[in-house]
């Protein structure tokens, strides 16, 4: 039977890489000099199970690169080597290793041979005096008691005298198989030797008393005979000789003359082994303790997995369970409408609540299956805490609370590089040296904290540092020199905090390789908005600093507010709007060239005329008969001139740019219940449209070069 | 056609051993570690054990010998699939009970061979 075993590899491919994972986190959490076997042990059986995986798919290198790592690990939890910090070290760039490895072998590229090659010289090296390796390599050959002359030669053909140990048949093993098994090979004969037979008052029935002499005759390999009793060869006596071709008759006569009593047992083994001899197996060249190089090939290349996402079983079941509800009130619904009498209205409008709570609960369910937890983000930080602290010479404990927080799949993917920024700045930045630490009287070791939780509609990211703080001269000097804010210029510390996050921003004195490698803070906080998220900073000189980012729980459905405007109806992304209001003509200011100016307790918010950025004629112009909806984004207010709010509603969001072109000033579309189609707000870039009315043109003209 | 417990922590492994023998007609119940195959064994009845070695909760050997205490488990074979790690490992196979080994890696033609030699 050929089975192709390259549709297992996706699933070895994603346990591998979680048994990756679990390495790391086993390493870095291990105590240096009294570590817990258990760890170890933890550690040793993910390698373990990546090497057997790949040396049963084919994947030879990896099998063999892990092997190194294992006997490395499994000196360890035997107390045969100490676990030390440069063990571990090498191990984690091991578990780099053959993670690189993996990731080359599933989308068939090429792997750095000469970082593998280092990298198991390294572990060689370390490993030195103590030859585990060439050991295995003894071990695979025959290791059956017998004569070792002529392994291999084909020969006239075998005198076997097996004498099973009793207790055999309690390890499962049974000599009637290994009989047929010898017939199956040539031409058998068998005679039993019951000189060991108890009286049958003694006899114990789950004992065996039996021995044979067989007489294997053909051209047969002595491996083969071996290979039979492979398993037995401690549970028996077992002598193996050469059949010489006169010798032969001569031997097995001598035998049977000792043997010369009870009858009916020979003649009883005999015929079950002769009347059957095809149920034999005809495939003894599976030898098990052959088989390490004949591991199969990896055949045909699976095309490039398309992104997949595991999903809890008990996810699936409540959506399960949810459909199942909705087919009943979708029956109820259709027997109502069957008949339907004006006395059934109750009845029909109970059913259509009861519809609209299951396609709510539907949706979130659906949603909820694209939620990872925060985990897969935050799994990362041991391992990058780790290695820089050790590069820096600082000290800091990494403390991960909410870990189980969900969050979009999508958001989760593109929050990783932000975040590693963050991380990174707190590290390099933010915590100082252990000698700078216990001059300023706090403890030698630094704390960082990643803290992730729920708040309203939104996740919310923490990173957390007890460092030096941020140092508010020092920004604004940098600020002011590079002609970002005026010397003159009042800011408050908020506001100072705030101009990291400004382009071209960075006061780091020396660039390190750890962070400022020309990336700002900026792009931290683009990438954020990007996905309609926040980041700000709270900090405090000499306690430490605390970046938050708030980011929505998915991209594909936000909260809105419907709004209208002239004839046509948009959507607020409420989670930008701060409030809404009925002003009056005379509150507004009017400032040349900044337009009207609404003062919004203390600070003034430009009003921007909604009719006129989507070029719709107003129903009216006059302020007083609208309301101003107060919008915030990129930390900036502006009030909306709308005609009117009409409802809150989640909106699916459908893309624009894909179905269309990118406008600026709108996010996306979505279809309301009525089935038309509303324009989704973009508060920033509604924002920059009214700084720079041109952008509209740039872009249209753009689309259309 | 024989009632095999497949037990092995890596899915993948797991995934190979059954289909292998679902395909060679075997029905194949599979678990993921020791005390999870013998709170199953306990439970039915099979005609054959394959049992990793290495696993987390309850190892491969654990599990053969506790399958052994058991009365309905005293002859049933039991294949401990190792890898090449040694001769001590055989031993150690051998002393809590089992039948047999099956050296890691193997391939399904290997697999079913080897199963025939027990069931044959």
């Amino acid at each position: 039977m050929s089975i192709d075993i390259s549709q297992f590899h996706d699933v070895f491919f994603e346990e591998s890489f979680e048994g990756l994972d679990a390495m790391e986190g086993g390493l870095l959490d291990l105590d240096v000099g009294a570590a817990d076997v258990e760890a170890i042990n933890t550690i040793f059986r993910a390698a373990h199970s990546i090497k057997g995986g790949a040396g049963t798919f084919g994947f030879m290198s990896v099998s063999e690169f892990t092997h190194v790592m294992e006997t490395m690990l499994d000196e360890m939890r035997n107390g045969q080597r100490e676990v030390t910090g440069e063990s571990t070290n090498l191990l984690l760039e091991s578990v780099d290793v053959l993670r690189e490895m993996l990731t080359a072998v599933q989308q068939k590229t090429e792997t750095d041979d000469e970082r593998i090659a280092e990298v198991r010289t390294k572990l060689e090296a370390m490993m030195s005096g103590e030859d585990n390796v060439a050991e295995d390599v003894t071990e695979t050959t025959s290791e059956v008691a017998v004569d070792d002359e002529e392994d291999g030669s084909a020969s006239q053909g075998w005198f076997i005298t097996f004498r099973p140990h009793q207790h055999l048949l309690q390890t499962g093993n049974d000599p009637v198989r290994m009989l047929r098994e010898l017939d199956s090979l040539g031409d058998l004969s068998v005679e039993v030797l019951d000189d060991k037979l108890p009286p049958f008052s003694d006899l114990e029935p789950e004992d065996s008393y039996l021995a044979w002499n067989l007489t294997l005759k053909g051209d047969i390999p002595k491996e083969d005979v071996v290979e039979i009793f492979e398993w037995v060869d401690d549970d028996c006596d077992l002598e193996i000789v050469e059949l010489m071709s006169e010798e032969s008759d001569s031997g097995s006569t001598e035998e049977a003359e000792k043997q010369e009593a009870i009858e009916p047992e020979v003649v009883e083994v005999d015929a079950s082994i002769t009347s059957e001899p095809e149920v034999a197996i005809s495939t003894p060249e599976a030898a098990p303790a052959a088989a390490p190089k004949a591991a199969a090939k990896a055949k045909a290349a699976p095309a490039p997995a398309a992104s997949s996402i595991r999903v809890g079983t008990d996810k699936v079941d409540s959506l399960i369970n949810l459909v199942g509800e909705l087919v009943i009130t979708q029956s109820m619904l259709s027997q109502i409408g069957d008949n339907f009498t004006p006395e059934m209205l109750p009845q029909l409008i109970d059913g259509l609540a009861q519809l609209e709570r299951n396609s709510r609960e539907m949706q979130e369910g659906i949603m909820r299956i694209r939620m990872l937890p925060i985990s897969f983000a935050f799994n990362r930080f041991p391992r990058l805490v780790h290695d820089m602290t050790d590069k820096m010479g600082k000290k800091v404990e990494l403390k991960l609370t909410g870990e189980q927080t969900e969050l979009d799949k999508t958001v989760m993917e593109k929050i990783g590089d932000p975040l590693v920024h963050l991380v990174r700045n707190s590290l390099d930045h933010g915590l100082e040296t252990p000698e700078v630490r216990l001059a300023a009287g706090k403890s030698e070791t630094g704390l960082l904290q990643l803290k992730a939780f729920h708040q309203g509609g939104n996740i919310v990211i923490e990173i957390h540092d007890d460092g030096a703080g941020l140092n508010e001269e020092k920004i604004l000097g940098k600020a002011v020199e590079k002609g970002l804010v005026d010397a003159e210029e009042i800011l408050s510390p908020e506001k100072i905090h705030d101009l990291i996050f400004l382009p071209g921003f960075s006061t780091a004195d020396v660039v390190t390789d750890v962070s400022g490698r020309g990336v700002g803070m900026d792009v931290v906080r683009k990438n954020i908005n990007s996905l309609g998220g926040t980041v700000e900073v709270v900090s405090k000189r000499g306690e430490g600093s605390v970046f938050t980012i708030r980011l929505p729980l998915t991209l594909a459905i936000m909260d809105g507010q419907t709004i209208r405007v002239a004839d046509e109806s948009y959507i607020i992304p409420l989670i930008s709007i701060i409030e809404t209001l009925e002003v009056k003509t005379s509150e507004i200011k009017r400032v040349s060239g900044k337009g009207e100016l609404y003062p919004l307790r203390d600070e003034y918010v430009p009003v921007i005329r909604m009719y006129d950025v989507f070029n719709l004629t107003p129903k009216t112009t006059d302020l007083e008969e609208g309301l101003l909806v107060i919008v915030e984004g990129e930390g900036q207010k502006v009030g909306l001139f709308i005609d009117d709010l009409l409802g809150q509603q989640q909106v699916v969001i459908k893309s624009l740019e894909t179905n269309y072109r990118k406008v600026v000033g709108v996010s996306g579309a979505t279809i309301l219940g009525d089935g038309t189609v509303a324009l989704i707000l973009d508060v920033p870039g509604l924002m920059a449209l009214y700084r720079e009315p041109s952008l509209a043109l740039v872009v249209n003209n753009d689309q259309a070069a | 056609m024989a009632k095999i417990l497949a037990v092995d922590d890596s899915a993948s492994m797991r995934q190979m051993v059954s289909f292998t023998l679902k395909a060679a007609g075997h029905t194949v119940t599979d678990a993921a570690d020791g005390q999870q195959a013998l709170n199953i064994a306990k439970t039915q009845s099979f005609d054959l054990v394959l049992t990793d070695v290495n696993m987390p909760v309850m190892d491969g050997l654990t599990l053969t010998k506790n399958l052994r205490g058991l009365p309905a488990y005293r002859f049933t074979p039991i294949l401990v699939l190792t890898t090449e790690a040694g001769m001590d490992k055989k031993q150690e196979g051998r002393a809590a009970g089992a039948t047999g080994w099956l050296v890691k890696p193997f391939n399904p033609d290997q697999l079913l061979a080897t199963i025939k030699k027990v069931l044959g």
